[in-house]
């Protein structure tokens, strides 16, 4: 095999394979994360450690030896880098855009690596990678020393609560192995991680391309006696405390093959569990007694944080996925308002205000999040004030859930104190984030500190406000349809308002003819009105011809997407004259009225409304249903 | 490695009862990725083909939800042209668990008799199996998909979620693949999108082969070695599983001790001489190797990213 690796257990294999296989069994995990600029020699690093731990095949070297001869960076020497690019796109930018998952194995243990980059804009995919990481080796450049983009990623790995960091000093072979250098940096660093409270820190001086220090000691930098960077990696204890901690099983699914059998299914992120152990369903607080753990391979006397198990308990209690079971003295805290950190993770900036899911542990809530009561500038950690998180930004936000959940502060478990944030409409994860602890008053339903708003008038109303425009022909049956939908709306605890010529016409735009400026000021101004109650939270009716798109258009950009719904009542003129309720047609007709709609005016029938009705074929009733759906199926999108 | 490094080894990995090893682990995660994946899910199904990371996965499975069965079917999307052994072993297989097994065969192929030798291994294997899975998809609406695949099968794989996104045209958008955060998984999909979860993604071909060897876990006997009728190929040595193959003027199977790295097509899967016929035979032939386990894939012969590509077709 290629590489030059171990020939200890190149022997070991040829000559003993079940002792080796039996070695091997027992090994242990260790997942790290590598940072580090762009050009510090990141990938080169990880290539030498997969070319060291002989994981590059001799058809992958073969390639790699005509890679490096054809764009490698390195003249004639191989080039490890090349060993790393993914994507065919980004090996063309010659950049790595995202996470990407390594893996290699050594006498002692198998190892993750996730391999992020330093670009600016991706703290996306460094936080990702870091998430499930236990070290961070973080490179800095001999000759650059500790650079802003350093400062950044070690706050990502603080923040993400990684507990041991490797500072790699790379490129020690541009500086003479100059041990002043090492020490400078150190120091310089020393001084930053205390600042930021990253403890376990160990400093190691590398060359990445010539292979100092990464597997050997080595003979140019005499002046170091600390660990190899593999040293290093192989004997860094591993989720020491987890096993430790208090027992935490979030249930991932209800086990039940027979009436005989009902097992809770769930992976333990935290502590241990032994038959007849005491234990509470939070957020209910049933408690109970662990009777089996049961798996395939037989019932377990105990199991610990990290196996996958079902556990069935002594009494017939309810429990269903999403609840946590924690063992009965130190359970988890329950509450529906947090202060967290969140990372944003999408190019739509976060809305304050607007319901989100949160996904955490195995439960799913609809959330909302306050405005950031500051935003970390990452590279100087200076508290700025914000009104949002743009992508890549990070935040401490108060975050509001629509029921209560059982968590523990990120700090003490990231299983239960970590979160992703979902859109609603996209389905997609538009953020993370990282409880810290519960708001006092979080038994309460409102905020009571936050800024009223929009969002607090929500969660006051328990729904959510809205536009419904009605626009058609007169005499269509807009103010039928929309008196039946607000009713309907009432009956429901919904807080409407019905704006409609009458009552608008006679007071507010009494100053006003049917002039064509006339016309569009009598809209601006009801898009106004109904702005402004939308912003106090109501569901605000509107029963207006409003014949032209770009009078429907102004009134639909006076509030937010997904807050206007507009209603075409597409009723054929000769029905609506037919009907003539008010004898205007009639009086168009006789030109008693200029500008009709309909008769000697146009009406521009809306292209993309939200709801359309033809009142001759179906009933105002059958009509107004179709309107509440559509509302519903609003409030099920956002 | 040198000599203190090698002490350190073992004084190091005094393992105590409360650490997992790293198999436990990847074991653990797997279950953990199954259960979610079937929690979010309305119709999920297992791809399966009879190779030993869908051995392994159908482990995992039955592992997961015990005592109960495994709540999905698994799907084989089928070429005709695999080894009689392999058929076998599928029936028997899926027989022995309970589990419902789909077979689908393209019925553009059956209808235009696409066969590996007539028209090459790419075409045969896109409108075999990328096809027939975007149809089978689409026929059964499965809206989860659980693959085998893993992570260091290649390098474009190395980036690949664990769930994946995939378009109601099944089509993956490396922009559009969702960030994954500690153990948390969105499965959510919008209407007409598919996911397709890879619960094994974080296992070497190694954690593999120790896997089923501590596990016992059956496997189709081509993988082992034994005297099988072989024909020789531009150096690939094919074995001549039935009267399909059609025999060059002047060419004699002859018998020679065989087996396979990885399972497929036969016409179009070379084995390799050995006389492994253990697993840990194997394992150690695999791990004094030279080359790569994928080359054995004839498939896999055409350019760099040409796993990626079959990846944005909708292939796995
Ligand atoms: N002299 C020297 N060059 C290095 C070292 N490590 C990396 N490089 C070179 O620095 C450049 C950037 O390395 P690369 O690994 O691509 O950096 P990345 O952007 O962090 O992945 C390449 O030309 C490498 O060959 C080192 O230890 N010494």
């Amino acid at each position: 095999m290629a590489g030059s690796g171990s020939t200890t257990t190149q022997a070991l294999i040829a000559e003993n394979i079940d002792d080796y296989l039996t070695q091997h069994q027992y090994k242990s995990l260790l997942r790290f994360i590598t940072c580090g600029s762009v050009d510090d020699g990141k990938s080169t690093l990880i290539g030498r450690l997969l070319y060291e731990t002989h994981l590059v095949f001799e058809d992958h070297l073969a390639a790699l030896e005509v890679d490096s001869a054809k764009v490698g960076t390195q003249g004639g020497d191989l080039d490890f880098a090349l060993l790393l690019d993914g994507l065919s796109a980004e090996r063309e930018q010659g950049i790595t855009i995202d996470v990407a998952y390594r893996f290699f194995t050594t006498e002692h243990r198998k190892f993750i690596v996730a391999d992020t980059p330093g670009h600016e804009q991706y703290t996306r995919n460094m936080v990702t990678g870091a998430s499930t990481a236990d070290v961070a080796i973080i490179l800095v450049d001999a000759r650059k020393g500790v650079l802003t983009q350093t400062r950044r990623h070690s706050y990502l790995v603080s923040l993400l609560g990684i507990k041991h960091v490797v500072v790699a000093i790379n490129k020690m072979d541009l500086t003479d192995y100059s041990h002043e250098v090492f020490s400078s940096i150190q120091e310089e660093y020393t001084d930053f991680a205390a600042r930021i409270g990253l403890e376990h820190v160990t400093f190691i001086p590398l060359s990445a391309l010539r292979g100092d220090n990464i597997v050997e000691a080595s003979a140019n930098t005499p002046w170091y006696h600390g660990p190899t960077l593999l040293g290093f990696l192989e004997t860094v204890p591993v989720d020491d405390d987890l096993a430790e901690q208090s027992f935490r099983m979030p249930v991932q699914w209800v086990n039940r093959p027979n009436l005989d059998f009902r097992g809770f299914s769930g992976r333990i992120v935290g502590g241990s569990i032994k038959p007849g152990d005491s234990i509470r369903v939070l957020p209910a607080g049933t408690t109970s007694t662990v009777d089996r753990i049961v798996t395939m391979d037989g019932d377990l006397d105990e199991a610990i944080a990290g196996q996958s198990v079902t556990i069935t308990l002594t009494d017939e209690i309810d429990a269903s996925r999403g609840d946590l079971i924690c063992g009965s003295d130190d359970p988890a805290e329950v509450a529906d308002q947090f202060e967290a950190h969140i990372v944003w993770m999408h190019e739509d900036a976060m809305l304050p205000g607007r319901p989100y899911l949160v996904k955490i542990g195995t439960r799913t809530v609809g959330a909302t999040i306050s405005q950031p009561k500051y935003r970390v500038d990452i590279n100087t950690l200076d508290h700025l004030a914000a009104t949002t998180l743009e992508l890549n930004e990070i935040g401490v936000c108060n975050i509001s859930l629509d029921r209560p959940i059982p968590f523990d502060a990120y700090d003490t478990n990231r299983d239960t104190g970590g979160f992703i944030v979902i859109d609603k409409l996209t389905n997609v994860t538009v953020g993370a984030g990282l409880l810290h602890f519960a708001l006092r008053r979080s038994h309460n339903i409102h905020w009571q500190d936050v800024k009223v708003d929009k969002a607090a008038r929500a969660v006051l109303n328990n729904h959510e406000p809205a536009v419904i425009w009605f626009t058609g022909l007169s005499g269509s049956g807009k103010s039928t349809i929309a008196d039946i939908v607000e009713s309907k709306l009432h009956a429901q605890g919904v807080r409407t308002y019905l704006l409609d010529g009458d009552n608008v016409r006679h007071g507010l735009n009494r100053d006003l003819g049917f002039t064509d400026a006339d016309r569009v000021e009598n809209i601006r101004r009801i898009a106004e009105v109904a702005a402004l109650m939308v912003d106090a939270g109501l569901i605000v009716l509107v029963s207006f011809i409003s014949p032209f798109r770009a009078e429907r258009r102004l009134a639909r950009d006076a509030v937010e997407v997904g807050e206007f719904i507009e209603v075409y009542v597409d009723t054929p003129i000769d029905v609506a004259e037919q009907r003539d309720p008010k004898g205007l047609y009639a009086k168009a007709r006789r030109g008693e009225l200029a500008n009709f709609t309909g008769i000697d005016s146009p009406y521009e029938p809306p292209e993309s409304a939200e709801v359309r009705v033809d009142t001759s074929t179906m009933t105002a009733e059958q009509a107004a249903d179709e309107v509440l759906r559509a509302l519903q199926d609003r409030a099920e999108k956002i | 490695m040198t000599e203190e490094i090698w002490m350190t080894a073992t004084e190091a990995p005094a393992l105590t009862a409360s650490r997992l090893t790293h198999l436990q682990r990847l074991e653990a995660e797997a279950i953990h990725i199954m259960r979610e994946a079937v929690s979010e899910a309305e119709r999920p199904a297992m791809l399966y083909s009879m190779g030993k990371d869908s051995s392994v996965m159908l482990r995992l499975a039955v592992k997961a939800f015990h005592p109960s069965t495994a709540p999905f079917p698994l799907v084989h999307v089928d070429t005709m042209w695999k080894f009689q052994a392999m058929y076998a072993f599928r029936d028997a297989t899926a027989a022995e668990h309970g589990l419902e097994l789909i077979v689908h065969h393209n019925p553009e192929c059956i209808e235009k008799n696409i066969n590996p030798i007539d028209h090459g291994s790419a075409l045969h294997t896109d409108m075999w199996k990328t096809e027939g899975l975007k149809q089978i998809v689409d026929e059964r609406k499965f809206d989860v998909m659980f693959g085998g695949a893993r992570r260091d099968e290649e390098k474009s794989r190395a980036k690949e979620r664990v769930f994946s996104i995939r378009s109601p045209q099944h089509q993956w958008d490396p922009k559009r693949q969702r960030p994954e955060l500690w153990q948390l998984y969105n499965g959510r999909r919008n209407k007409g999108e598919t996911v397709r979860v890879f619960p094994i993604s974080n296992w070497t071909e190694l954690d593999v082969w120790q896997y089923i060897h501590l596990e016992q876990i059956p496997l189709v006997d081509l993988y082992f070695a034994k005297a099988r009728p072989v024909v020789e190929r531009d150096g690939t040595l094919i074995v001549v599983d039935d009267d399909r193959l059609r025999l060059e003027p002047g060419e004699v199977p002859e018998m020679r001790t065989v087996r396979f790295r990885t399972l497929g097509c036969y016409p179009i899967t070379g084995a390799i001489e050995s006389t492994a016929d253990t697993l840990p035979r194997i394992i150690q032939e695999m791990l004094l190797a030279t080359t790569s386990e994928r080359q054995g894939r004839v498939a896999d012969h055409d350019g760099i990213s040409s796993l990626e590509k079959k990846k944005q077709e909708g292939h796995f």
